[in-house]
């Protein structure tokens, strides 16, 4: 306290820290990571939003594009019509992923291995594969088509089921995982306090996966609303967004319109993904308790009840994928039913060949290896790094964009930027790199974010220690960040790999003739009448998938088995 | 310590800032060569902050940092020259035992006989001669901590940095360990900076403590120093226990306590008469065997509580008269027994003039 003249405050000089050697090199890494994620992702999200304001010779026309979406019901209706398959087929996937589900983890029904298996089958498939077998099952001719009662499965009813197909594994995770996590000793207190069997469900195990549900919600509603290869297939008549684009583009050649549509669609989307988002930050602290697992006990009658369930949902798994195999195989369906490989001649049908079947191998292969590297050291680069604080931040943002655009949105947008009369990128524009750098920047945040759990996990000052011995960070990165972290790049690539196999919307738009991938060879041929082969090529996809799959489980075996010395547990 | 040797480790008016938010401020030290400095201080008072910008792992906002005659101000840590052990190890859990330790000398230009000898060299020193082939996770803690020092000292830094390397251990191991440490630094003799906010810790390893709070250092001395004559209340209360208690000052270095007057007490000179003070006095050193009444300092006072604490006695005691003036004080096992000391009995007790300390204020 002093009564004099105001105590005048002189400033110490700041410190500026020596930029060293190693800064150097992790701020160039950081850079190259930041060019890349805003020529992956943001310059064309931006060329994308500029275009859906002009006209066809480019000029600036306002909202003049917008004013035309909205005066043209044929358009418009389609979000409504978005809108409505999503949420339906969100509220039936969620339910049945929730009672299979507790059937895995409250039950204890036999088999339970193999019905975890089955579940994850739809995964392995690009989403056009049970859309071509419900044309088998309840199309003209199909097989059962007597069960829809006269309703024809060409729109909503078809288009619902072949999403609750192919979303189901995806909820089944984050539900199987959130019901995993409850705390037995709950069980014990409510059991003690002598609740009810119903009662405990909706006092404790309905609490305690309220966030799984929520997050499979807005997973499965993202994944509809932006999905292309099912309505594509199957919608006839009915008109959904994600379609629209590519009836825009391909169809009228009116890009500005599906700029416009392109994002109508990313509206939703976006907002899926920040709710999310948001809710999964509250989700942390809860979890954060050490919980001990909770343990069924056998109960004849609710065991046989699950495994009844759970049964009809595998059956019905099989049974989707069982029908496009077959109907691979069989010379002319309905008429003429033996056995013949005819379908697998692929050169020979419009819009497909076995070239691009090793085309979509060459993209999965390349984009598991660099997309692998480039995310989990940009992740590693993100997390470890220190100071530049706003510069790290925004890559941070920049990984996350990903996740909220729908692939067929990114896919335009790399027409109208790479495409760009001027580009010095342009050279890349109907080659193999463009896909490859589509697919990992489509597939970017879900590994960013594998990525940056394992490196969480690992001791804060290993850097701090390595730069103490004088030891480069890269070096330590390759000697130990790398090597433990394992499991998770093995993850990360394998989730590359697949999606890249079974992707259309990103890449619709993306390839050439030289670049035809199985993917869209399935959606070509079908369109030119040519079903059994698309099967069959389907089909094929689902076992490169399942074999890699396999492979990258054998690998992750033997790497723990060979690692468990120093792993703990 | 002989003060006319130039200090190995210059720590200059150092603040570091996070936002808006000063973790430690104008910070002044000095460290001499092969000393044994701690870090001590209540949680979040700035230790590690601190030691992370001597290390260069958190650059401070400004100051001045010398280190060997050396400005090392603004280096990263890799131009920097010290070993650094953490409260977690940080051992790399996919390297072996030989490997983690040989880490910082296979970046030289080691020879790999040389790299193997010297790793060797190190396992024995810190007691794991034959410990070389196994992974982090399949040693204890203590053993883990043991590595964790190897490798820091590998590449013979001329500055050791521990944070709290003992923290994360059970006490028996603890103890252990604050012997083989010492020991260690003591053989040695690198210059060793030790961050902990356990003050036994800290009184038996140390050559010198900085007790630190708030983000200011209050106290630099020998742990007798600081022990014997903490510098302020904070640092009395904060190392070992202590009695406060409220006074009046009464001029010529004396003090009022409820209308007893206590003399020669340093720190009271200069203070005016009549101004409220807190008086200090470690129980152990509060005296009865051999005090006549009427000794200087002397007065009776009641037992009110008696507390057995394995190797002696804590009594709570009143001074007749003044029963709402609590104090404790320490007794050995024999003298209770000897006294027949117990819970109401009544004593001639003496604050030794030498052992008071005098605060103003209350
Ligand atoms: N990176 C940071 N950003 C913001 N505040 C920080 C940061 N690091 C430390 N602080 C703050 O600075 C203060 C001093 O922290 P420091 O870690 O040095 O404490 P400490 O004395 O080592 O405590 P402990 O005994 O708990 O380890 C604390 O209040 C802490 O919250
Ligand atoms: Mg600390």
């Amino acid at each position: 306290m002093t009564d004099g003249p105001q105590a005048l405050v002189i400033e110490a000089p700041l410190v500026k820290p020596k930029v060293g050697r190693e800064d150097w090199v992790m701020r160039a890494g950081l850079a190259v990571i930041g060019v890349y994620l805003l020529v992956a992702v943001v310059f064309p999200l931006y060329t994308i939003l500029s275009k859906s304001f002009q006209d066809s010779r480019g000029l600036f026309v306002g909202l003049d594009n917008y004013a035309e979406y909205f005066a043209t019901p044929a358009l418009f209706y389609s979000i409504n019509n978005s809108l409505t398959i999503s949420v339906v087929s969100m509220v039936i996937t969620v339910g049945l992923a929730f009672g299979y589900a507790y059937g895995l983890t409250r039950s204890c029904m036999p088999g339970k291995g193999v019905f975890k298996a089955i579940a994850l089958i739809p995964i392995l498939a690009p989403s056009l594969l049970p859309a071509i077998s419900l044309r088998y099952l309840f199309g003209a001719q199909g097989m059962i088509k007597g069960l829809l009662m006269g309703e024809t499965i060409y729109g909503p009813i078809g288009i619902v089921i072949g999403e609750v197909f192919w979303t189901f594994p995806h909820a089944l995770l984050i539900i199987f995982t959130a019901l995993s996590l409850s705390d037995a000793r709950l069980y014990e207190a409510a059991e003690a306090l002598g609740a009810s069997k119903l009662r405990t469900f909706f006092t404790v195990t309905l609490p305690g996966a309220k966030y799984g549900l929520i997050s499979a919600c807005f997973v499965v509603f993202t994944l509809v609303i932006t999905d292309f290869g099912v309505p594509k297939v199957i919608g006839g008549g009915y008109n959904v967004l994600a379609v629209d684009i590519y009836k825009q583009v391909v169809g009228q050649q009116n890009f500005q319109m599906g700029a416009v549509v392109g994002l109508v669609l990313l509206a939703p989307a976006l907002l899926a993904f920040v709710a999310d988002r948001m809710i999964q930050g509250k989700q942390v602290a809860l979890l954060s308790a050490r919980a001990v697992p909770y343990e069924p006990r056998p109960d004849r009658r609710f065991d046989l009840a699950m495994l009844a369930f759970c049964g009809t949902v595998a059956f019905i798994i099989i049974g989707i994928l069982g029908v496009a195999q077959f109907a691979a195989l069989v010379k002319f369906w309905p008429y003429n039913l033996s056995l013949a490989l005819d379908s697998y001649q692929f050169d020979l049908m419009d819009g497909g060949s076995w070239g691009a079947f090793w085309n979509s191998l060459k993209l999965a292969a390349w984009t598991a290896v660099i997309g692998t590297a480039v995310i989990f050291t940009g992740a590693y680069l993100v997390e470890k790094s220190k100071g530049f604080e706003r510069g790290r931040g925004l890559i941070q943002l920049m990984c996350m964009i990903p996740l909220a655009v729908p692939g067929i949105v990114l896919g335009l947008a790399y027409i109208f930027f790479f495409n760009a009369v001027g580009n010095p990128l342009g050279f890349i524009y109907h080659t193999l790199i463009i896909l490859v750098l589509c697919t990992v920047t489509h597939f970017y945040t879900v590994s960013h974010l594998t990525a940056v759990t394992a490196l969480k996990q690992m001791d804060a000052e290993f850097e701090a220690v390595s730069s103490s011995l004088k030891v480069p960070f890269y070096r330590t990165f390759i000697r130990v960040t790398v090597p433990v972290c394992m499991p998770a790049i093995l993850d990360i690539s394998i989730y590359l790999f697949v999606n890249a196999m079974t992707t259309v919307s990103a890449v619709i738009f993306l390839y050439s003739a030289d670049t035809q991938l199985a993917s869209v060879a399935v959606l070509n041929m079908d369109d030119a009448g040519d079903t059994a082969p698309a099967a069959a090529m389907g089909m094929m996809i689902v076992y490169t998938s399942a074999t890699v799959r396999l492979l990258h489980f054998l690998l992750t075996r033997g790497i723990a088995r060979r690692t468990q010395a120093w792993r703990k547990r | 310590m002989d003060e006319a040797r130039a200090p190995y480790l210059k720590v200059e008016n150092v603040t570091k800032k996070f936002g808006d938010f000063t973790a430690i401020k104008d910070i002044c030290l000095e460290v001499f060569e092969s000393e044994f400095v701690c870090f001590l201080g209540p949680s979040g008072c700035g230790k590690t902050t601190l030691l992370r910008a001597i290390a260069g792992l958190d650059i401070q906002t400004s100051g001045r940092i010398e280190q060997a005659g050396r400005d090392i101000s603004n280096l990263p840590p890799t131009e920097r020259d010290f070993g650094i052990v953490f409260q977690s190890y940080a051992l790399f859990p996919n390297l072996t035992v030989f490997k983690n330790v040989a880490y910082g000398l296979e970046n030289r230009k080691t020879s790999k006989a040389d790299i193997t000898a010297r790793v060797n060299e190190l396992l024995q020193l810190v007691g794991m001669p034959d410990q070389g082939p196994k992974y982090p996770a399949q040693l204890s803690g203590g053993e883990q901590q043991r590595v964790a020092l190897a490798r820091a000292l590998a590449t013979s830094p001329g500055l050791l940095l521990l944070d709290e390397p003992l923290s994360a251990l059970d006490a028996k191991v603890r103890l252990r360990l604050r012997h083989e440490i010492k020991e260690l630094q003591h053989k040695l003799g690198v210059t060793t900076i030790m961050v902990t906010h356990d003050q036994e810790e800290a009184l038996t390893m140390a050559d010198r403590i900085v007790v630190m709070n708030k983000g200011v250092i209050d106290q630099v001395g020998t742990p007798l120093e600081i022990y014997r004559r903490p510098a302020s209340p904070f640092v009395a209360d904060f190392i070992g226990a202590m009695n406060f208690l409220s006074a009046v000052a009464g001029g010529d270095g004396t003090v009022r306590i409820h209308g007893m007057e206590l003399s020669a007490i340093e720190g009271a000179d200069g203070l005016d008469e009549g101004a409220a003070v807190t008086l200090c006095l470690r129980p152990e050193d509060i005296v009865t065997r051999g005090v006549e009444s009427g000794a200087p300092n002397a007065f009776e006072a009641t037992v009110a509580d008696l507390e057995f604490l394995g190797s002696f006695y804590r009594a709570s005691l009143t001074a007749k008269g003044v029963e709402n003036t609590r104090f404790q004080a320490d007794f050995s096992v024999n003298l209770v027994r000897d006294l027949g000391i117990e819970a109401g009995k009544s004593l001639t007790v003496a604050f030794p003039a030498d052992r008071i300390r005098v605060f103003a204020g209350t």
